[in-house]
């Protein structure tokens, strides 16, 4: 590889852009790794099909207002919406839609599924669970304060739910019983599963990631970001994980014990530049893709000076920040969508 | 740097007529249009998705100061809204009519998502004109959303009489001689006279002279008014002890809502304003509802534009000095049991020599 080649973004040589004019809320590719599917900021669901990017995305009006949060369902291929209008909306890469619920004038504003046949969504304090039964009654669990996020282990069986001053953990299966609490004071917002479903680790509203540890009860705090943290993902097999919030994709180990009293690897960035906004592990990888507040995006390894540019940051654009990364299962593909609208396609089958 | 979209937070008791202006912003032809938070749909005649209800959901930042409360609901409904691209140019906050208006105004300084894309334009409080006097005697909380006001819709004029109608605007000068008042019967008023006015901006507070009573109109048997107007040097003082009313209510007490006005010709030194501001925001925040100030700071081309809600604040420049202002720094604070001697000395100290 030249040094010139090694320096462009991959986006310029052998990548796609399109720009859809509305927030990129969520992205996901399909399990066949055939289609990516993002909901935008206007409502819609677009849809890209890998073996045909020349018809660029698709687009479906889905919801009335803004969509606000985006899962791949246990239905294999089919993708869940959530929005403002108080729908959770079944997307399926054809642009048939079927509405999985509606709970008014209130809004979806989180949702997850696992393939062991369950769906979770949220609006404001309250969580709904559903199983794969139609026609049945969700199960609705209620927390004391609103949720900020939602996440189901890797074994498909438990539910996290994050919220303030604790995250509390669900058992799917049970129809009743209480959740076990995980307290530690202040506004806990997204959550994550470490990939052995031993941590659950969430970002605060106070510039700092919070973790526990499920076996011993041990939890530990993750400090020193200039910004919300927003952004976390576990590399495939855990030994890291990436985060943003700060001016470098920030990566705790994981290994041997968790974090505690490990410094944090990092890679990319400028130091005092614009923060991380959105981090993805590769699914069959120890690499991370990474976007930032600008608009940039890169590919690295915790700890490597190597980086590769995927996208350069935008010049004079306004809320260009990367606000969703999708990987295909086969880890070929990479999609950035940021808030403005751009979205980028690399494949990195042509990387020479 | 993104455009920030300005945002109106409503105060006001019950019964005031913040339903009835919610109603007008949403339906009248005003060229601008709104995302309304409410508290309740009830009576909300609009069916819009740029309608949403909050939860009014209080939480302390910062591992619990009770100062840096925040709206968390508001948070997260603002991070919702703004992904509409486009979809609307101004957002407006409707606030229960017992809330301490503070958590609301503070959320917008707390939050580095919500403080990048919005900027809090002003807070308008709704305030009957018949019932103020007794709420103001009963609840604290109708006095914080007077004393927080950059603007106040004084409604319902029509059910009292010019005399008790000047008797309310004087009490609401005197808990904040630098608000704006609108007298209104059914909140008619034109909506671009209300919303996005960019009050916090300060061009227009500041340039109000603050409205302190002339010490012959009150009819004051019992009050001390410590009033320090020197006109050619610019001090304003107010401190109203409020006793001024004629009924002699013995719980009705507003000797602790000061107002101070300050102004200087003279350069400031930054470093020397910073550390002031910040040491009385962080000595004396929980009392000081308000403070907000137009700078000049030595060698600065531009206007420097301060303001602060308890214990949170924020500064930026802003544009230059318009020709008439001859570059003069003010600044006004609004609390209980303010030092005006100590206040003074310490922004005197910050001119530069």
């Amino acid at each position: 590889m030249s040094n010139k080649a090694s320096n462009a973004p991959l986006i310029e040589s052998m990548g796609l852009s399109w720009f859809a004019d509305a927030y990129t809320i969520g992205a996901y590719a399909t399990p066949d790794s055939r289609y990516f599917v993002c909901n935008f900021g206007d409502g819609t669901v677009r849809v890209l099909d890998l073996t045909n990017t020349s018809d660029g995305l698709k687009t479906f009006e889905v919801h009335k207002g803004g969509a606000l949060c985006l899962s791949p369902d246990f239905e294999k291929g089919a993708m869940l919406s959530g929005g403002d209008d108080g729908k959770l909306v079944q997307v399926k890469v054809d642009g048939t839609t079927e509405i999985v619920a509606d709970i008014g004038r209130k809004w979806v504003e989180h949702v997850t599924a696992a393939d062991t046949g369950y769906r979770a969504y949220a609006s404001g304090k309250d969580v709904f669970v559903q199983g794969k039964k139609k026609n049945e009654e969700p199960r609705k669990l209620t927390h004391s304060s609103s949720v900020g996020g939602l996440a189901i282990n890797p074994k498909g069986r438990r539910l996290a739910v994050s919220h303030y001053d604790a995250v509390s953990l669900w058992w799917l299966a049970t129809k009743d019983g209480t959740a076990q609490e995980l307290p530690w004071k202040g506004s806990h917002l997204q959550v994550g599963w470490s990939p052995d479903g031993d941590y659950v680790v969430t970002a605060m509203q106070e510039n700092s990631l919070h973790g526990w540890r499920l076996s011993d009860g041990q939890h530990f705090r993750m400090e020193g970001y200039a910004a919300k943290v927003r952004a976390l993902s576990f590399v495939r097999k855990g030994q890291f994980l990436a985060t943003g919030g700060a001016d470098t994709v920030i990566c705790w180990p994981f290994t041997g014990g968790g974090p505690m009293g490990k410094a944090p690897q990092e890679f990319g960035g400028i130091m005092n530049g614009p923060p991380v906004t959105c981090v993805l592990a590769h699914p069959k990888m120890d690499i991370i893709a990474a976007g930032f507040e600008d608009g940039k995006v890169i590919v690295g390894q915790p700890g490597s000076p190597r980086v590769m540019p995927i996208a350069e940051p935008f010049k004079d654009k306004e809320n260009s920040a990367v606000s969703a990364l999708a990987w295909t299962p086969d880890g070929h593909r990479l999609l950035a969508g940021t808030e403005n609208g751009d979205i980028h396609l690399v494949d990195f089958r042509l990387v020479p | 740097m993104s455009t920030q979209i300005p945002v109106t937070v409503l105060t006001g008791y019950l019964g005031a007529g913040k339903t009835t202006l919610l109603n007008r912003v949403l339906s009248e032809d005003h060229g601008k249009k709104f995302a309304v938070i409410v508290n309740e749909f009830g009576e909300i005649g609009i069916d819009s998705d740029l309608v949403v209800g909050a939860d009014e959901e209080v939480f302390e930042m910062n591992n619990g100061c009770i100062c840096c409360t925040v709206r968390g609901d508001l948070i997260r409904i603002i991070g919702g809204l703004l992904k509409r691209k486009g979809k609307f140019d101004a957002i407006l906050v409707e606030t229960t009519g017992l809330a301490d208006p503070a958590p609301v105004a503070q959320t917008f300084f707390a939050d580095e998502d919500v403080k990048r894309r919005t900027k809090l334009d002003s807070v308008l409080t709704v305030v009957d004109a018949k019932h103020v006097l007794q709420r103001l005697a009963d609840s604290p909380e109708a006095k914080d959303q007077i004393a927080f006001a950059d603007i106040i819709l004084l409604n319902k004029t029509d059910a009292v009489s010019a005399e008790e109608l000047k008797k309310v605007e004087d009490k609401i000068r005197a808990l904040n001689p630098f608000t704006r008042i609108h007298k209104t019967e059914r909140c008619n008023i034109a909506i671009d006279k209300i919303l996005d006015q960019g009050s916090f901006d300060l061009q227009r507070i500041l340039d109000i002279k603050p409205h302190f009573l002339p010490k012959e109109e009150k009819h004051d048997h019992h009050g001390h008014d410590h009033k320090h107007d020197h006109h050619h040097h610019d001090h304003d003082h107010k401190h109203d002890h409020g006793h001024d009313d004629h009924d002699h209510d013995a719980h009705y007490h507003d000797e602790d809502m000061d107002s101070i006005s300050l102004s200087t010709d003279k350069p400031l030194n930054p470093a020397k304003f910073n550390d002031w501001i910040n040491d009385v925001l962080a000595q004396k925040g929980q009392t000081i509802l308000r403070s907000k100030g137009i700078l000049n700071l030595a060698d600065a081309e531009n206007r420097y534009v301060f303001q602060a809600v308890h214990m949170m604040s924020e500064g930026a420049f802003a544009g230059p000095w318009p020709a008439k202002d001859s570059k003069k720094s003010r600044m006004v604070f609004i609390g209980r049991d303010l030092d005006f001697d100590a206040l003074k000395a310490g922004f005197k100290a910050c001119e530069i020599a």
